[in-house]
């Protein structure tokens, strides 16, 4: 791995973000309203219903992880999805860069556009709504970092996709959390499902972070072997992802694809 | 850099694209790869840039096989610079540069851009975005990224396309001049016969993914009977030949 190769190519997109102030603006409207939307829905239900009481918190803060989950993948899509809208996919894959070092940039720059969004996000939840994701306490890293792993995954993925049906598929990139969004029990729990569909959310890490997150929230323990075994299920689908990229290339490459791809 | 193509195919389900061409072009020289749209020339190109597989055949820069394991070692002596791919729109145009002289590991990337940026009057569009160039100048811009690694090898296809006679003249003779003053091995795919005669030390002529003849200029103008590259162009193009 060349890091002065990789920091080139984050570099190329921090000046895009840096450029732009619609663009940072964009990055942080949505995650923010997200967090506006959930709070007011969940306070109504908290008003309307004793059976809400004190779900706020727990509502919110999923809304804000689950939003960091789909800020990450959306991030990593969307700076793939740079290089095709400015026709610049032959200049990238001409340079004397590896598939490696483009993967690295691209997970790299991610983090910084999903923070971006999300911080003041998660802030603007303490005033208004009176809730605190930092209340989840060190475990929140553990959590963050295995959305973030996932998060990749799924835009590696979609990437993946890109690379091999070219820019066709970006509708897919923006569908593809809305469809695992019911199977990761983000706001409910596991047991809600079909015992069938219940197998099949235990294989994603999203199932285990959020059952964590409540786990935290309400009974104020911490379930190591939970947090363990998202990260290691994330970590599996990023090895695969990984996989996946480099077959796509290589199909590419076969079907002479790379050499212009563009809108 | 010295280039040795041996019997490339490429096959794209039942069209075959490219059918079994070899050629050389020898270091410091400029080769004319001519030919109608759809004979094969950008994917051949594609191949020796490394980003489309050959289904067959062999490609050597300065004797080294350019496979995947020895691509990007290949990939930092070569560039490329072609109309239909672009610089990020929203970047300067000196971000552009910078970006891609680190990709290059250009090792004085400032002393490198004030270099380019001289040589090809950049200074006037230096912080502006490059989405909001003309086609000229995006044409400079690209030539620029193109030598930011000082090249030994470049690949340029149809360089001055849509640009001005003036402009077109002007990238014209930066290539001469720049080709005197450095070792460069040049592959030119272009449609402008007057700018090949110019540029190039041999030309070889493409059609239908074959190659059809190869020589110098007057060798070409000469065999075919015509007055000059243009008509052997047309000749060569319109022909009915054994491909048919």
């Amino acid at each position: 791995m060349n890091w002065n190769k990789i920091f080139a190519l984050s570099l190329r997109h921090i000046y895009l973000i840096k450029g732009s102030f619609p663009r940072i603006l964009d990055l942080i409207y949505w995650p923010s309203i997200q967090i506006f939307l959930w709070g007011f829905i969940s306070k109504f239900f908290t008003l309307s219903s004793t059976f809400y009481e004190n779900t706020v918190g727990i509502i919110l803060s999923a809304a804000i992880l689950y939003d960091f989950l789909f800020r990450s993948s959306i991030s990593y899509n969307m700076m793939f999805l740079e290089e095709i809208w400015s026709r610049n996919f032959t200049n990238l894959f001409i340079a004397p860069i590896k598939l490696s070092e483009i993967i690295a940039a691209l997970t790299l720059t991610a983090i910084f556009r999903t923070l971006i969004g999300m911080i003041p996000a998660a802030i603007l939840a303490i005033p208004f709504f009176g809730v605190s994701i930092f209340k989840i306490g060190a475990p929140l890293v553990f959590l963050l970092i295995t959305l973030y792993i996932f998060g990749v995954t799924l835009g590696l993925l979609v990437t993946s996709g890109l690379v091999r049906y070219g820019p066709s598929f970006e509708n897919i990139a923006w569908a593809s959390l809305f469809f695992l969004a019911p199977l990761g029990c983000i706001y409910y729990p596991v047991e809600i499902l079909p015992e069938w569909l219940q197998i099949i959310a235990r294989m994603l890490p999203l199932v285990h972070i959020f059952e964590e997150m409540r786990n935290i929230l309400i009974y104020d323990s911490v379930n190591y072997v939970q947090i363990v075994k998202a990260i290691i299920i994330s970590f599996i689908y990023f090895v695969i992802g990984v996989i996946i990229f480099y077959l796509s290339y290589s199909g590419a490459k076969n079907r002479g694809t790379l050499i212009n791809m563009g809108e | 850099m010295k280039i040795e193509v041996k019997n490339l195919v490429k096959k794209f389900k039942s069209t075959i694209a490219v059918d079994n061409i070899s050629f050389i072009i020898e270091k410091n020289k400029t080769l004319g790869l001519l030919g109608p749209n759809g004979c094969g020339k950008t994917t051949s190109i594609g191949m020796m840039l490394g980003l489309i597989t050959p289904t067959s055949g062999q490609i050597f820069i300065d004797e080294i096989s350019l496979i995947p394991k020895n691509r990007i070692r290949l990939l930092s002596s070569m560039n490329f610079a072609s109309p239909y791919i672009e610089l990020p729109k929203k970047l300067t145009v000196k971000q552009n540069l910078e970006v891609y002289a680190r990709l290059y590991g250009v090792k004085e990337i400032q002393k490198r851009i004030v270099e380019l940026i001289e040589d090809l009057n950049l200074q006037d569009f230096l912080n502006k975005k490059t989405g909001e160039l003309s086609s000229g100048q995006k044409n400079r811009v690209a030539l620029a990224k193109s030598l930011i690694n000082k090249p030994k090898l470049l690949f340029l296809d149809e360089p001055t396309a849509s640009l001005d006679p003036d402009i077109g003249d002007f990238v014209r003779e930066y290539i001469e001049k720049y080709k005197k003053n450095n070792e460069l091995t040049i592959l030119l795919a272009s449609h402008n016969m007057k700018e090949v005669e110019r540029l190039c030390n041999k030309v070889i002529m493409m059609k239908q993914g074959k190659i059809v003849d190869s020589g110098t200029c007057s060798e070409l103008i000469d065999k075919h009977g015509r007055k000059n590259l243009d008509e052997t162009f047309l000749k060569i193009a319109r022909s009915k030949n054994e491909l048919e």
